[in-house]
């Protein structure tokens, strides 16, 4: 608790909370629009790095991070275009208040709900991290190559619509985080000098998501334009409250323990919290499908609550589990940060003043977005031209910066048109990018235990940790393929399939 | 022969709207309204939606005259505003002008006068 407090106070120091404003604004502002994520932002303000403190920069990340969440929604309500993955169910019911005359009540469920579910994870995220940092730190080498390798097999198999996709995006980001020379062979380097230090994380974050991404827009610039519903100032009435909180605190509870797992995402919690409100919805039930405000409030409180859980295994045990969490990643990397149990002993100020900001993050995301909304609203009349050449601009200057050399703009293009490519053919970005952080650790975790058993493989399975972190694998792995040999019964839809359903039921 | 016009859901498209309709009903022509859009942005409030679709059918019917509404997404409105009149054989092309102080003509350019010098037929120019 005093290690909060004095979080809290170096997390109101004018420089800090300057940061987090201007992380809350950006990350509002990139969650509204579609196609430019949080992971791209964080991606493109690496650079930044070089000169900002680590506390300060991590502040202003996790407000994008934050603040994406909050952005989405309003582009989910007001357009019926998710601005964000996490807000796909958002617009089931959303977008059909708002099509009622309800665009107002739907804001502010979805902004108040994120606040509180903002919130309480915050407080459960400071509750759980320092417990499950104080437990993993005294696991082995063995142990950390087990969890990495779960969080690497969750990302790629359980999201994403096909698994041959995503263990083919998961070998090219490993392939690209053994470029170097740092085991003391030449891998990968094609005996370029400028290769032999590896491919700077930076440059492929940059290029697979902002280059990729501009891209992508580019081959499909022209669109009808949207409807936008109008709004005024987003309010509830007290029977919106009354149906509000219950659904606010379930998908709060629905979306913490999901972030915090090692396949974190905020798509499977939002579809539970959406099917469980559904389910109690009682006398409202048959609004659902047309407008229902639980169903804006539960999934809204679960993608938020499911950002804070997210950050459990990324602070504790340094595990990314969503794309965002990868680059910031590879942010506190480039300080020389080990992220993990160690963290919390050897930078205690930094990581209490990261937590503390989050609480402000969240007050200032309600303060912004409540009365701003309709503000936020006009950020989507932008051209996209405008708006990809400024991106291309910052990203061509963000690899440059990383060494000052020209072969680095080079490199960037070439993962640029791979991540177009992997759009085009619907290879999913996430496994790549956690690829090529976790890589190389994972590597090192190997070399470290097979070192210490001189070379003797079953040490791998020696610790007990390790051998239930296997057997999740193994479950992961194969239990869907059980499940779809036992007669009679399916095995269990892929995510996508069943959120296309739920589109489908709600349309018709 | 068609009387065309260039259509935006604003005061300037409303003031041309009404005058494209009196042109066709004097020289009993089909008149076509054109609103079209670059579609380079998520959202253009230049771009109709439903409700004013709606409301401009509803206004075309009732002074009873012979009209067709595109709504065509393009590179360039303009163009695509001139290449529909020449498309249609237009006898006539209704656009609506406001001022536009001399820094905004300097930076997005003055579609009226494009429209003006560019146009092989006659065109009439409404100021809302």
């Amino acid at each position: 608790m005093d290690a909060l407090l004095t979080g809290l106070s170096m997390a109101l120091t004018p420089e800090n909370l300057l940061y987090a404003v201007v992380g809350v604004l950006l990350g509002t502002a990139v969650g509204v629009l579609p196609g430019i994520g949080p992971a791209m932002t964080v991606a493109l303000l690496l650079p930044v790095t070089y000169n900002v403190s680590p506390s300060a920069a991590l502040i202003m990340f996790a407000g994008i991070y934050y603040g994406g969440m909050y952005g989405g929604s309003t582009t989910s309500i007001l357009l019926n275009t998710p601005g964000e993955s996490s807000s796909v169910i958002t617009a089931l019911e959303g977008n059909k208040m708002a099509k009622r005359g309800r665009a107002a009540q739907a804001l502010a469920t979805a902004a108040i709900g994120s606040f509180v579910a903002g919130t309480i994870g915050t407080i459960l995220l400071v509750a759980v991290a320092p417990t499950v940092a104080e437990w993993v730190v005294v696991l082995g080498a063995p142990s950390y190559f087990a969890l990495m390798l779960l969080a690497l097999v969750a990302v790629t198999s359980v999201l994403g619509s096909s698994k041959l996709r995503g263990f083919s995006s998961l070998a090219l980001g490993l392939a690209i985080g053994l470029v170097g020379t740092s085991t003391g062979q030449a891998r990968l380097t094609f005996d370029n000098p400028l290769l032999a230090d590896g491919i700077d994380i930076v440059v492929v974050a940059v290029a697979i998501f902002a280059v990729g991404e501009a891209l992508w827009v580019a081959a499909h610039l022209r669109r009808r334009p949207l409807e936008i519903i109008p709004v005024g100032r987003p309010w509830m009435d007290r029977k919106d409250w009354r149906r509000s909180w219950a659904p606010w605190l379930r998908g709060t509870a629905y979306g913490f323990p999901f972030g915090a797992l090692p396949a974190g995402g905020a798509e499977l919690p939002t579809f539970l919290s959406y099917i469980t409100e559904r389910r109690l919805a009682g006398e409202h039930r048959a609004e659902f499908g047309k407008g229902a405000i639980e169903g804006v409030a539960g999934p809204e409180a679960a993608n938020n609550a499911s950002a804070a859980g997210t950050l459990v295994p990324l602070l504790a045990i340094g595990l990314p589990t969503t794309a965002t969490a990868a680059v910031i990643l590879a942010a506190m990397q480039s300080y020389g940060l080990q992220p993990g149990p160690q963290l919390f002993e050897a930078e205690p100020e930094l990581v209490w003043t990261l937590l503390a900001s989050l609480f402000v993050a969240n007050t200032l995301l309600l303060v912004i977005n409540l009365p701003l909304a309709p503000l936020w609203a006009r950020l989507l009349r932008i051209p996209r031209p405008y708006l990809y050449a400024g991106i291309l601009f910052f990203a061509v200057l963000g690899a440059y910066s990383v060494n000052f050399q020209r072969f680095d703009v080079l490199l960037l293009c070439l993962f640029g048109a791979l991540g177009f490519a992997m759009r085009r053919f619907g290879l999913p970005v996430l496994p790549l990018i956690v690829g090529v952080i976790l890589g190389p650790r994972l590597e090192e975790q190997l070399t470290q235990a097979l070192q210490l058993s001189q070379g003797d493989v079953s040490a791998l399975w020696s610790e007990p940790v390790a051998v239930i972190v296997y057997v999740v694998i193994a479950v992961l792995l194969l239990g869907p393929l059980v499940l779809r040999l036992i007669p009679g019964k399916q095995g269990p839809e892929r995510l996508e399939d069943e959120v296309e359903e739920l589109e489908e039921e709600v349309r018709s | 022969m068609t009387v065309v016009v260039g259509w935006t859901p604003d005061a300037r498209g409303q003031a041309a709207l009404l005058r494209a309709v009196h042109e066709a009903q004097v020289h009993d022509e089909p008149l076509l309204v054109v609103n079209a859009s670059s579609g380079t942005a998520p959202v253009d409030d230049r771009f109709a939606g439903a409700a004013e679709l709606a409301a401009i059918r509803a206004l075309l019917d009732s002074h009873g005259v012979d009209a067709e509404v595109r709504q065509p997404v393009v590179r360039d409105v303009t163009d695509a505003l001139l290449d529909i009149t020449e498309e249609v054989d237009a006898s006539m092309l209704v656009i609506g002008i406001r001022h536009r102080s001399a820094v905004g003509k300097l930076l997005m350019g003055s579609t009226a006068q494009r429209i003006l010098l560019d146009a092989r037929c006659p065109v009439l120019a409404v100021k809302a």
